[in-house]
């Protein structure tokens, strides 16, 4: 019961208000499935005490997520998990990796640094959103 | 629900000088509010006169719906650690509780145990032979032993290194968590400032230049560039905050509830930091003949 599943972490340059980077940091875990149904989250005091930040802005995040379906409060119990979003493909996850490895080595091996990877897949990853959208 | 801090026309003077005019505020209960301003810029003023230890000379002030300091009922319900975190040098840990214990009514002795325990802090240690963040620590430790409903600091962090500033906002915001307290304290250092605290003030040369929920504050300021233009053309609901020119451009802060149209500015958000600046700046030099500490420091 004690089991701490996930820990949240602020980045302060990010430009991100700290709510939504709790809750992007739990539906990241989520979708990576660190977070399983029945986990529980940590308590508003844990994280607050952890990162020194307002309780306000924890139970904002945990109310937007409860909003989403992803969490469920239990009073005096805490927040536990009520759904997934790996949708069963996580099992794709590790192919999906080795790809982007031998792409990323290739990508490399062409002369491309760390910032120019980043940006041809952005682009890329951008471009084909909007086809798809379109 | 009970304002947790409500001013109207609040004002000090101590001989000529104003240290706080015109200031009125509207808290709701429940919040953490940071009070950021130079030194000198009437802070403690505003925060003495909350606890009841300064009179106003103009406007009225109620704290948690009653006057400040006005009998012990109140006095049980605000609590208060001064500038620099106070303790009694001579005095051990262990009769800095029981001094706390003797002097508040609602005293947790419990809470107070546990967190000295939990600190480390050697009960027979003399509050003089802690270090700095020990100090701070004990005095907060004393602040919410105590329990009280509204807890104001002044300065808390501000001789802290990062490590014991860290420890201690964690601390503080934990206790604001378990015990629904409401936090009023005052800082220098927007970083601080930024992470524990939902309600700002920014007060500069005795004002209050802005107030208001953080994430409100946050949505309603734009930073705006683009050709230089006549500030009277703006819309009547685009507040400016500052303004500056060059010969071909025009950069502003505005503060406005209304979508921005006009496809001439380029628009861009601003961080806590960049809308505690702006309010600070736009006072103009008229007025500040006097200058003699650091101004704000935006240390991250």
């Amino acid at each position: 019961m004690e089991l701490r599943v996930i820990e949240f972490h602020l980045d302060s340059r990010s430009g991100v208000s700290p709510y939504q980077q709790l809750v992007r940091q739990v539906r990241h875990a989520l979708r990576l499935g660190l977070l399983r149904k029945g986990d529980q989250l940590p308590t508003v005091k844990d994280v607050v005490a952890a990162l020194a930040i307002n309780p306000n802005t924890v139970l904002k995040a945990y109310r937007e997520l409860e909003h989403e379906g992803l969490v469920a409060a239990r009073p005096g119990l805490g927040t536990f998990v009520t759904a997934t979003l790996t949708d069963g493909s996580l099992a794709a996850h590790q192919p999906l990796s080795q790809d982007l490895r031998r792409w990323l080595a290739k990508a490399r091996l062409a002369g491309l640094d760390e910032e120019s990877i980043e940006a041809l897949f952005m682009a890329t990853f951008r471009a084909s959103t909007r086809e798809e959208i379109a | 629900m009970t304002a947790v801090l409500r001013t109207h026309e609040l004002g000090k003077r101590y001989r000529q000088r104003w240290a706080l005019t015109d200031c009125t505020l509207d808290i709701p209960a429940g919040r953490v509010v940071g009070l950021v301003g130079r030194n000198g810029a009437g802070k403690t003023t505003l925060l003495n006169m909350a606890v009841g230890q300064l009179e106003p000379t103009t406007g009225t002030i109620e704290v948690l719906g009653g006057r400040p300091a006005s009998g012990a009922a109140q006095l049980a319900k605000v609590g208060y650690v001064a500038q620099d975190t106070p303790t009694y040098s001579g005095l051990s840990v262990a009769e800095h509780l029981r001094l706390g214990a003797r002097l508040n009514p609602a005293w947790d002795d419990t809470l107070a145990q546990d967190r000295v325990g939990r600190l480390g802090l050697d009960p027979t240690q003399r509050a003089g032979k802690l270090s700095g963040g020990q100090r701070a620590q004990l005095a907060l430790t004393l602040g919410i032993a105590k329990r009280p409903q509204l807890l104001v600091l002044d300065e808390p962090v501000a001789a802290l290194d990062p490590i014991a500033r860290r420890e201690f906002l964690q601390a503080l915001m934990e206790a604001a968590a378990e015990q629904e307290l409401s936090v009023l304290l005052s800082s220098h250092l927007v970083a601080d400032l930024e992470r524990v605290c939902d309600y700002l003030i920014v007060i500069d040369a005795a004002r209050v230049r802005v107030a208001g929920e953080i994430e409100d504050l946050l949505a309603s300021h734009h930073r705006l560039t683009g050709p230089r233009r006549d500030l009277d053309t703006l819309p009547a609901d685009q507040h400016v905050v500052t303004a500056s020119h060059t010969d071909r451009q025009t950069t502003l802060v505005i503060r406005t509830n209304s979508t921005i149209h006009d496809p001439a500015w380029t628009v861009s958000e601003l961080d806590l930091e960049d809308l505690v600046l702006a309010y600070m700046s736009s006072q103009g030099t008229t007025d500040r003949n006097h200058s003699p500490r650091p101004s704000l420091a935006v240390q991250r």
